[in-house]
C-alpha cells in the first residue's frame, strides 16, 4: 500500500462514500414522512425539567 | 424483587471498582517508588490518594448500605441520577474562575514581564498551558459532562447507565485536570499545544473517557423515548471523537516506564499536521459540536418554544460533522506542508460558513415571537448573545483561514484575539446560561437568587470580551504590518523588540478587559452559591417582565 494508491482511492470512492453519506443524511432531514417525528422531537428539551 | 436485583447488580459493580481501585493504589505506590524524578514521585502519589481515597468511599458506602438498605435501594433505577450533575455545577464554576484568573495573570505578565518572578513555576510558559487547559478542558470539560449528563437523562427520560460509572467519569476527570495543571506548573509537558499532559495523564485520560462514552452510549441505550434528541447527536459525536483525536494525536514511546518523558510516534511535518489535525478539531468538536448541544437543548428550554427548524438541526449537524475533520491544515499555511493540503484546509475552512451560520440562525431563530423575553431574562439575553458570538468568531474563522489573510494575521494577536471572541464570547456566555439553567434546576429552587445580577454579570463579562477582542485586532494588525514592512533598499522596518514595544499599550487594555471578565465571573459564582443554598433576593423584576405566577394562582383559582 503506497501514498499513490491511498490517495488514489480518497480521491475517487472516498470521495464518492462520502458525498452518498452526507445525501443519505440530508435525504433523511427532507424526507416528508419524518416530519411528524421531527415535530414530537422538537418538543423534546419542554417535556421535563 | 426488582428493585433488590438492581441492588446487587450495583454493589457487583461496586466491588469490581473496589479490587481495581486497590490494584491501582499498590501499582501506583510502587510506582511513587520507583519515579526517576520528585516531579513525576508527586504524581504517582496523586493516583495513590485517589486509588486509596476512591476505596475509603466504596467500603463507607458499602457500610452505610448495610446499616440502612432502603436509602441507596430506593432511588436506583427510578428518578434521575443529579447528584453527579450537581457536583458538575461546582466544579464547572471553580474550574472557571481558577481558569480566567490564571488568564488574567498572563495577560498582565505579557505587558509587565516582572510579573514572571524570575521563577520557572510561575513564567509564562508554564501559566500559559495551565491557562488553556484549565478553561478549555476544566471549565469546558466540566460544563460539557456536566450538561451532557443532563440532557441525555431528560431527553431520553432514562437514568444514566451504569451505577457509579459517571461518578468514576467525574472523579477521574478531576484528577486528570489535577495531573494536568500541577504537570504544567512542574515541567512535566509534551510540548504539544492543548495536548501537553504526558504520556501517564493521556492514558489516564483515555480510560476516563471511554468509561464516559459507555455511560452516554447504555443510558441512550436504555432510552424510553424512540427518537434521540438532536443535542445528544453533538455530545455523542462530541465524545467519539474527541477519543478518536486524543488517541492518535498523543501516540508516543515514554523513555522509561519511571520517567516522565515521551517522543511522539510521528516527526517532522506529519506531526505538525497530526497535531493540527487534532488542535482544530479540538476546536470543531470540543468547543464547537459540545457547546452547541448546550444551545439546542438550553435556548428552547429557556425560551419555552422548540427549535426553530429541527430539519435544518439535523443538515447543521451532519454538515459540521463532514467539513469540520478537514479544516486543520490552515494552521499550516506556507510551511513544509504541501500546497495542495494547504489549499484543502483553506476550502474547508470556508465551506464552514455555511452550517455555522445554519446553526446559529437556527438557534436565534427558536426565539421568533418571543424577543421580547430578551428584555425580561437575562439568561435568555446570555445565551442568545453566545450564539451571536458564536456566529461572529465562525464568520473570522474562515476569513482567516484565506492563505492572503493568513499571511497577515497568523502568529499575531489578531489569532488570540479570535480565539477569545469564540472562548470568552460563545463558549463562556452559553456555559454560563447553562449554569444558570442548571443550578435552579437541579437544587430544587423556585428560581436563580438573582437576575439582576445576571444582568450585571451580563454587561460585565461583554464590555470585557469588548475591550479584549477589539485591542487584539488594533494590536494583532499592527504587529502583521510592522512584521511585513520594507525599507527601500529592502531591509526590514522594525526590530522584533520594537513591534513589542508598540503592543504594549493593547497589552494593558486586554489585561483590563480579562480583569472584568473574571469579575463577571465571580458575581456569577456568588449568584449561584446563593441559589444553592436556597436564597432568594428581594428584587424588582424586570421592566415589563411577565407576572406568570399569580395569572396561574389566579387561572386555578377559578
Amino acid at each position: 500500500m503506497t501514498y499513490q494508491t491511498v490517495s488514489a482511492f480518497a480521491q475517487s470512492w472516498g470521495l464518492v462514500f462520502l458525498v452518498v453519506m452526507f445525501g443519505t443524511a440530508v435525504v433523511y432531514a427532507l424526507w416528508p414522512g419524518n416530519k411528524s417525528k421531527f415535530k414530537k422531537a422538537a418538543h423534546l428539551p419542554l417535556e421535563e425539567d | 424483587m426488582n428493585s433488590t436485583l438492581t441492588a446487587n447488580r450495583d454493589s457487583g459493580g461496586a466491588w469490581v471498582m473496589g479490587v481495581l481501585f486497590a490494584l491501582g493504589s499498590i501499582v501506583s505506590l510502587l510506582w511513587m517508588a520507583k519515579a526517576a524524578s520528585p516531579e513525576l514521585g508527586f504524581h504517582a502519589f496523586l493516583f495513590f490518594a485517589f486509588f486509596t481515597l476512591g476505596c475509603f468511599v466504596l467500603v463507607k458506602r458499602h457500610y452505610d448500605m448495610a446499616a440502612n438498605p432502603a436509602v441507596p435501594v430506593a432511588g436506583d433505577d427510578v428518578g434521575y441520577m443529579d447528584g453527579v450533575i450537581r457536583a458538575g455545577a461546582i466544579a464547572s464554576t471553580f474550574w472557571g474562575v481558577v481558569g480566567f484568573t490564571v488568564g488574567l495573570v498572563i495577560a498582565l505578565q505579557l505587558a509587565f514581564p516582572v510579573l514572571n518572578f524570575d521563577l520557572p513555576w510561575t513564567n509564562f510558559g508554564r501559566l500559559r498551558p495551565l491557562h488553556t487547559s484549565a478553561v478549555i478542558f476544566a471549565f469546558g470539560g466540566n460544563v460539557l459532562i456536566m450538561t451532557s449528563f443532563h440532557v441525555v437523562q431528560r431527553t431520553c427520560k432514562a437514568r444514566l447507565a451504569g451505577g457509579l460509572a459517571p461518578w468514576f467519569v467525574f472523579w477521574g476527570y478531576q484528577l486528570f485536570i489535577v495531573l494536568a495543571a500541577t504537570g504544567y506548573l512542574l515541567g512535566i509537558t509534551q510540548s504539544k499545544e492543548y495536548a501537553e499532559p504526558e504520556w501517564y495523564v493521556d492514558l489516564w485520560l483515555t480510560i476516563v473517557w471511554v468509561a464516559y462514552l459507555l455511560v452516554f452510549l447504555g443510558t441512550l441505550w436504555k432510552r424510553r423515548e424512540p427518537h434521540i434528541y438532536v443535542a445528544n447527536w453533538f455530545y455523542l459525536a462530541f465524545i467519539i471523537t474527541i477519543a478518536m483525536l486524543h488517541i492518535v494525536n498523543n501516540l508516543s514511546l515514554p523513555v522509561s516506564l519511571a520517567g516522565a518523558k515521551s517522543y511522539s510516534a510521528f516527526s517532522g511535518v506529519q506531526d505538525a499536521l497530526t497535531q493540527w489535525w487534532y488542535g482544530h478539531n479540538a476546536v470543531g468538536f470540543f468547543l464547537t459540536a459540545g457547546f452547541l448541544a448546550i444551545m439546542y437543548y438550553y435556548i428552547p428550554k429557556r425560551a419555552e418554544r422548540p427549535v426553530y427548524s429541527y430539519r435544518l438541526s439535523i443538515i447543521h449537524f451532519w454538515a459540521l460533522i463532514f467539513l469540520y475533520i478537514w479544516a486543520g491544515p490552515h494552521h499550516l499555511h506556507y510551511t513544509a506542508l504541501p500546497d495542495w493540503a494547504q489549499t484543502l484546509g483553506m476550502t474547508f475552512s470556508i465551506m464552514l460558513w455555511m452550517p455555522s451560520w445554519g446553526g446559529m440562525i437556527n438557534g436565534l431563530m427558536t426565539l421568533s415571537g418571543a424577543w421580547d423575553k430578551l428584555r425580561t431574562d437575562p439568561v435568555l439575553r446570555m445565551l442568545v448573545t453566545s450564539v451571536a458570538f458564536y456566529g461572529m468568531s465562525t464568520f473570522e474563522g474562515p476569513v482567516m483561514s484565506i492563505k492572503a489573510v493568513n499571511g497577515l494575521s497568523h502568529y499575531t494577536d489578531w489569532t488570540i484575539g479570535h480565539v477569545h471572541s469564540g472562548a470568552l464570547g460563545w463558549v463562556g456566555m452559553v456555559s454560563f446560561g447553562a449554569l444558570y439553567c442548571v443550578v435552579p434546576i437541579m437544587w430544587n429552587r423556585e428560581r436563580l437568587y438573582s437576575l439582576r445580577l445576571v444582568g450585571w454579570h451580563f454587561w460585565i463579562s461583554t464590555i470585557g470580551i469588548v475591550l479584549y477582542i477589539t485591542s487584539m485586532w488594533v494590536s494583532g494588525i499592527l504587529q502583521g504590518l510592522m512584521w511585513r514592512a520594507y525599507d527601500s533598499l529592502g531591509f526590514l522596518e522594525y526590530s522584533f523588540v520594537e513591534t513589542v514595544e508598540a503592543m504594549h499599550p493593547f497589552y494593558v487594555i486586554r489585561a483590563l478587559g480579562g480583569a472584568v471578565f473574571v469579575a463577571g465571573s465571580l458575581v456569577m459564582a456568588y449568584n449561584l452559591y446563593r441559589t444553592m443554598r436556597g436564597d432568594l433576593r428581594d428584587e424588582a423584576p424586570f421592566v415589563g417582565a411577565p407576572v406568570r405566577a399569580p395569572q396561574a394562582a389566579v387561572a386555578a383559582g377559578e
